[in-house]
């Protein structure tokens, strides 16, 4: 394998098993096989992990009522705006914050798959303590068992209250979280009748959670009656729902088939190799650490037609765009704009399905603003966003007017300089669109490219190169 | 060593400089792209959930006075459509164009098992799903997937603000969002990205993402050429009321008066959660929707287009029947869609108005499945086979 070949492959590892590589580091990632690559993955991402939180124990009291649970009905018109104004503003913290450990941490294993479950396990909610909350029990168990997984969103305060599981009682059942349990979480449509929702539902009357947002199992609302789940009757809880769904094969194979499609392959599903991921995970007593070892270990990780076709999410683009150019933004909270202007805010997924993907990233606004990006970053343009449509949580009560934020950004040009230092200079852009692109760079393309940079010093040619290369539909793959 | 911004100007300011647009992208902008009849579909997204039952206010119903003590509007001050049934005050242009004839009311249309969350049933109302699958596509973008496959459409479907909605977002074609034609052609215009898309015509074609790529930015140079052209043509001189919906309405007809080929149209005002002191606030956006309308429909009549024209309202949901305890409402179910135009088969109130006798838990139970509309639009006033892009059939209505 020559070696363009070879470190194209690494790159794919890097940008399906992360964000791509880190310029900073790229003078020693370079020089790895992919089977090492992904050990240093698997090892730096098994790592204690350290909770993103921002919330202070004085915040997390005021929003729980320390202790005391406030009810929100009880709280005037004026102080529930505040509350609310106050938990958006500390869940934009919580999204900054998140993606600059999506930047900046060795571990990008587990980010690039707690992305995976922040879209898996979609959630939106008011409450930054249980989104947060939330985010941690993802990220605790992104690569531990699928098991311990379920059952800790299933018991999250954010996804109980975000599917009304509050509202489930004996008296009157309310079948939202069932249904979302088997048809998303689990089991996927088709594999259940709505008999077993109905009863499901049963068993998952009385999951609640108190004040301060931890599970509580409320005996008296719960229906004690016999169910039948799947073939099984007897008395049951929502645990041994979970036990159920868990116990199905097919909960497996779901899995493995959505993450065989956010991981390699969006459009080409082989039905054989997925299954076989499937029953391997469920055998293995839903590890997903390996099943993510024997989809990027597997030779078919590296066939042509998985690689470089997989569209970039909006945050998996600028994650990546700011590791391969390191960047320091004057104002950080552009980026909330930005994600909105992309079509991709995390924490706010469109719905309970979490984001649809692929093709459905692009239209012709956000693929112009994508290809504008480097450039509005270089030369400090405006990104000027309507803030918006969400009524979820401004409640009728949206700041009205425009948000305009200034993208201003140093760009940090260095590592890149010293990362292809060796390289000769009529070699720069033909090196640069290797390091940049997934997709074999074609001639006539890069002809067009030639005619619109700086051929002036060597400093000038990396830098326009770099900007026009990412000023490109072949950047948005990878 | 860290490089200053001035050196990235020069770089930006390169790729804005031309203001060339290759030949191969005018071949979109052909005058006969779209055979749809000069029709027009005007979509008014009232978001937030509207009070319907404050909006065609029930005057003559003792209940909703009752569950109304400091909401319900007063029959003396609604304006009358019929003896049962007033308009809020706010709607006076509305109130006008009810009685000669331009307005259509369909009441209680909703859908089975309805979600009160915004965005869940908001995205019902887009993707046209039953309310418990989750569809990635909306009911205009699937029908642009069927009309646009075969044919060049420079820019069907235009969504009038910052990002396409998923109701103009098909499997293949997907809606243009712009604020105004000006701003997107200021986006688009770049010798680089000319020249650079055009490279897309000399590799192979195919449904890969790289092509797919290709085509989306090729057709976003295109149709930002062509929708600024349109708008040059015949610019409105009417006066707008400088509001965020008048503008929006403003854009809508220079390009409709400067023949753009494009369809559908797609707005949005809000937010109509009125969960707190509603009166001032529902005043407020009624107000603003009532003005635009007005202007809309004065402008389109003086040019002779209005009969081409169909404007529809809908909002995700209605409000609870009961006031709340902050002077609002809460999350409802059912409620009314508005159709407005010179091409009406039927005007005046469509259907019976809402039953408060017979609710459910508090709320408006739905007579009129939202999905028979987007039929009756398709079919009747779009031209186009139904049953594909809904997923079935549903029974057609007459109003158009």
């Amino acid at each position: 394998m020559n070696p363009t070949d070879a470190q194209r492959r690494l790159k794919h590892l890097l940008w399906r098993a992360g964000f791509g590589p880190a310029v900073v580091d790229w003078p020693k990632t370079r020089q790895r096989s992919p089977q090492e690559a992904w050990q240093g993955l698997r090892r730096l991402s098994a790592e204690d992990i350290g909770e993103l939180y921002v919330t202070s124990d004085v915040i997390r009291g005021l929003f729980m009522g320390a202790g005391e649970f406030v009810r929100v009905e009880d709280l005037t018109p004026e102080e529930r705006r505040e509350r609310r104004e106050q938990s958006r503003d500390l869940m934009q913290s919580l999204n900054l914050m998140w993606l600059e450990e999506m930047v900046y941490t060795q571990a990008q294993l587990r980010e690039k798959t707690a992305l995976f479950w922040h879209g898996h396990f979609a959630s939106r909610n008011l409450n930054i303590v249980f989104q947060q909350d939330l985010l941690h029990v993802i990220r605790t168990h992104a690569l531990g068992h699928f098991g311990d997984l379920l059952r800790a969103v299933s018991k999250s305060a954010a996804m109980l209250a975000f599917l009304n599981n509050q509202q489930n009682r004996k008296e009157k059942p309310n079948e939202n979280f069932a249904r979302e349990v088997m048809e998303l979480f689990t089991l996927g449509r088709g594999h259940y009748t709505e008999m077993d929702i109905k009863e499901a539902a049963r068993a998952f009357t009385g999951w609640g959670f108190n004040a301060k947002g931890e599970f509580v199992f409320r005996q008296n609302q719960h229906d004690r009656g016999t169910k039948t789940i799947l073939g099984h009757t007897g008395r049951f809880d929502g645990d041994d729902v979970l036990d159920i769904l868990l116990e199905q094969r097919q909960t497996a194979r779901f899995i493995a088939r959505k993450m065989y499609r956010f991981f390699v392959n969006e459009d080409f599903v082989p039905e054989e190799r997925v299954q076989a991921l499937g029953d391997r995970f469920y055998d293995s007593g839903y590890d997903i650490g390996s099943l993510l070892d024997d989809i990027f270990t597997a030779e078919w990780f590296y066939d042509e037609e998985n690689m470089g076709n997989q569209i970039k999410s909006p945050v998996v683009l600028w994650v990546g765009l700011r590791r391969s150019l390191p960047i320091t933004l004057d104002d950080p909270e552009a980026q909330l704009l930005l994600q909105r202007a992309l079509g991709q805010v995390l924490f706010h997924p469109p719905n309970v399905a979490g984001w649809p993907g692929g093709r459905s990233w692009l239209d012709t606004t956000s693929l112009m603003l994508r290809l504008r990006l480097p450039h509005l970053l270089a030369a400090g343009g405006d990104l000027d966003v309507s803030p918006g449509d969400d009524d979820d949580i401004a409640m009728g009560q949206s700041r009205a007017g425009r948000l305009r934020r200034r993208l201003t950004a140093e760009l940090h040009w260095e590592p890149l300089f010293q990362a292809f230092a060796e390289v000769p200079t009529e070699e720069l852009l033909p090196t640069l669109a290797h390091f940049l692109w997934q997709t074999p760079a074609q001639e006539d393309r890069l002809a067009v490219v030639r005619r619109h940079i700086h051929t002036g010093t060597r400093e000038q040619l990396l830098q326009s190169a770099t900007l026009q290369l990412m000023a490109t539909p072949e950047y948005q793959l990878c | 060593m860290l490089i200053k911004r001035r050196t990235f100007l020069k770089t930006a300011s390169l790729a804005a400089a031309s203001l060339w647009v290759p030949r191969f992208l005018q071949a979109y902008a052909r005058p006969d792209a779209l055979p749809m009849g000069g029709k027009i579909l005007v979509v008014v997204q009232l978001s937030g959930g509207n009070d319907g039952l404050n909006t065609v206010v029930p005057i003559r119903n003792d209940i909703y006075y009752r569950e109304r003590p400091r909401l319900a509007i007063k029959a003396d001050r609604a304006l009358r459509l019929t003896d049962e049934a007033a308009l809020h005050p706010a709607l006076s242009g509305l109130h006008r164009l009810y009685h000669s004839g331009d307005v259509a009311v369909l009441h209680n249309v909703g859908y089975p098992n309805p979600d009160r969350s915004h965005f869940r049933s908001m995205d019902i109302w887009h993707s046209a799903s039953p309310a418990h699958e989750y569809w990635s596509t909306g009911w205009l973008g699937r029908y642009l997937d069927a009309q646009c496959s075969q044919k060049p459409c420079p820019a069907p479907a235009i969504e009038v603000g910052d990002a396409v909605g998923l109701a103009l977002r098909g499997q293949r074609r997907k809606g243009l969002a712009l604020r105004t034609p000006a701003e997107l052609r200021a986006t688009t215009r770049s010798a680089y990205f000319a020249e650079y898309a055009a490279t897309g015509a000399a590799h192979a074609a195919g449904e890969a993402p790289i092509n797919y790529l290709y085509k989306t930015m090729t057709e976003a140079i295109a149709s930002a050429e062509y929708i600024f052209e349109k708008s040059q043509v015949k610019p409105t001189s009417f006066n707008y009321p400088d509001t965020p919906l008048g503008r929006q309405f403003s854009t809508v007809a220079s390009l409709i008066l400067g023949d753009a080929d494009t369809v559908i149209y797609y707005l949005s005002l809000g937010s109509f959660d009125t969960h707190i002191n509603q009166p001032l606030q529902h005043q407020r956006l009624l107000g603003e929707l009532d003005a635009a309308l007005s202007a809309f429909a004065a402008d389109l009549k003086a040019q002779g287009r209005w009969n081409d024209v169909l404007v529809v309202t809908f909002s995700e949901f209605g409000r609870r029947v009961a006031q709340n305890a902050s002077g609002g409402t809460d999350h409802g179910t059912a409620n009314q869609m508005f159709f407005l135009g010179g091409g009406l088969r039927q005007a005046g109130l469509l259907n019976e108005l809402p039953d408060l006798n017979h609710l459910d838990q508090g709320d408006l139970k739905f007579s009129v499945d939202f999905r028979q509309v987007y039929a009756t639009l398709l079919e009747r006033w779009l031209n186009a086979d139904s049953a594909p892009i809904l997923g079935q059939s549903f029974p057609l209505l007459s109003f158009v």
